[in-house]
């Protein structure tokens, strides 16, 4: 992995998806360790992203690394009219590994063949986020035990959301089954179905939650953004059909966690917090371990 | 057999004959093999009658012979084009173009947030389908299909 970009989570295979989770457990152990000695890493945020900026910060500085980047295109050169190759090839002079997040689908991708150093896709338009599959299969196994042969349950917008895609794909060879809840315009497309059909795994899809999370391990919550509908009244019809509540976790397994990429609006009430079966916020505080092992690993000091 | 066909466009001596290119596709023919900027002769037939494709064109290049790889690319446009090669007058040679796996350049990605449609720089496909066309961006991985295909 050492040099290598991270564009899409396919760049990894399955053994170095463990390498990175099982580095990502010792960090969680020893989450402060002086092992980057000075190495600069550049955050380059050509659209803002605070919550995966500031994780990604974290990361190097407990691994005493430097930062420098951007939080915004408006305070670059970008607004001059810069292009994305020569802000990477200038930035490239500065730092040993760029961390990018991008509104266009594939920025990342071009700039890993520009660049002279590596790159890690912090998300590019709605194409890919590898560090967020990574560490939501952090949480899986942390909270479960294990990978294989869970029941994982993702609901809301299946369509437009990078995560589910993302986390399908990884997940897709450890023997799952999937249950897709979305509305009939934000349904799980073609392609990832016909994915999971050739790889052999089951999956079912359901309109409502009502009783089918009930059996899963795994609730990987989504937000359903009214802009996704293009007929508004069908985004009123369903928009509270989506809401998990405190309520509706009484029949589900004593060992199921609920995921959500954050931020959220309303999809998961604020009762639910408070139950142990949520598990968000410790999910965004794995990311930060799980970007410690993958900036380790890319920089080859691990 | 010897009710010899009226020839729509002159014959040439030596280069290569493009037949069977769809009317609709001949100035990306054009485009993609820059006969627009070659000094040799070219002439060309438009909305000529075919059986096949309704109103077909056909190109007649005097003194250059394509390498494959070369025409293959006018496969994304003319998927039917037949090459005669002419030497003295005589077909010495017939071929037909091949859909490559590869695309560079020529085609544009459908998806208007692709990075490749802002920045200045060549786009690559991979042909998922060659028959109707879909390409895959090797960008945004979104499929361009025939019906969304743009050349350039």
């Amino acid at each position: 992995m050492k040099n290598r970009s991270l564009v899409s989570i396919t760049d990894y295979n399955q053994e170095e998806m463990l390498q990175i989770l099982d580095l990502a457990a010792e960090f969680e152990k020893k989450p402060n360790q002086d092992i980057l000695g000075g190495h600069v890493v550049a955050t380059l945020f050509f659209e803002p992203s605070t919550r995966t900026r500031l994780s990604f910060e974290s990361a190097v500085n407990r691994l005493r690394g430097r930062v420098i980047g951007f939080s915004d295109s408006s305070s670059s050169s970008v607004s001059k009219g810069e292009t994305l190759k020569d802000t990477i090839l200038t930035v490239s002079n500065y730092s040993d590994l760029i961390v990018m997040r991008h509104p266009l689908e594939g920025s990342a991708k071009y700039a890993s063949e520009v660049s002279p150093v590596p790159i890690i896709n912090a998300g590019d338009g709605a194409h890919q986020h590898p560090t967020q599959t990574l560490l939501d299969m952090y949480s899986i196994r942390k909270t479960q035990g294990r990978l294989e042969n869970l029941k994982i349950c993702m609901v809301g917008d299946l369509k437009y959301g990078r995560t589910v895609h993302s986390l399908l794909i990884a997940m897709a060879d450890f023997h799952p089954i999937f249950i897709f809840i979305a509305p009939e315009e934000l349904k799980m497309p073609e392609e990832y179905k016909s994915l999971l059909d050739r790889k052999g795994v089951e999956y079912y899809e359901y309109k409502d939650i009502g009783d089918n999370m009930d059996d899963a391990d795994i609730v990987y919550m989504t937000r359903v953004q009214k802009e996704r509908f293009s007929d508004p009244l069908e985004y009123e019809k369903v928009k509270n059909v989506y809401i998990l509540r405190n309520a509706m976790l009484g029949n589900t397994k004593p060992n199921m966690k609920i995921l959500h990429p954050l931020p959220r609006v309303n999809e998961i009430n604020y009762d639910v917090d408070t139950n142990p079966k949520a598990y968000y916020f410790q999910q965004a505080q794995n990311g930060v371990y799980t970007r410690m092992a993958i900036i380790s690993k890319i920089l080859g000091v691990k | 057999m010897e009710t010899k066909k009226e020839l729509k466009v002159n014959a040439i001596r030596n280069g290569t004959v493009i037949d069977h290119i769809p009317s609709s596709s001949l100035f990306s023919v054009i485009n993609i093999l820059g006969l627009n900027k070659i000094g040799q002769q070219v002439t060309f037939g438009f909305n000529l009658e075919s059986k096949k494709l309704g109103k077909k064109a056909i190109i007649k290049v005097a003194d250059i012979f394509f390498k494959d790889e070369e025409i293959n690319k006018i496969s994304l446009v003319a998927p039917d084009a037949k090459l005669n090669i002419i030497r003295d007058y005589e077909v010495i040679e017939k071929r037909v173009v091949i859909i490559p796996d590869e695309i560079t350049g020529i085609a544009k990605c459908m998806n208007p947030k692709c990075i490749s449609n802002h920045e200045q720089m060549t786009a690559h496909f991979t042909v998922v389908e060659k028959k109707p066309v879909a390409l895959k961006c090797r960008y945004c991985e979104k499929i361009t299909d025939q019906d969304h295909l743009e050349i350039h």
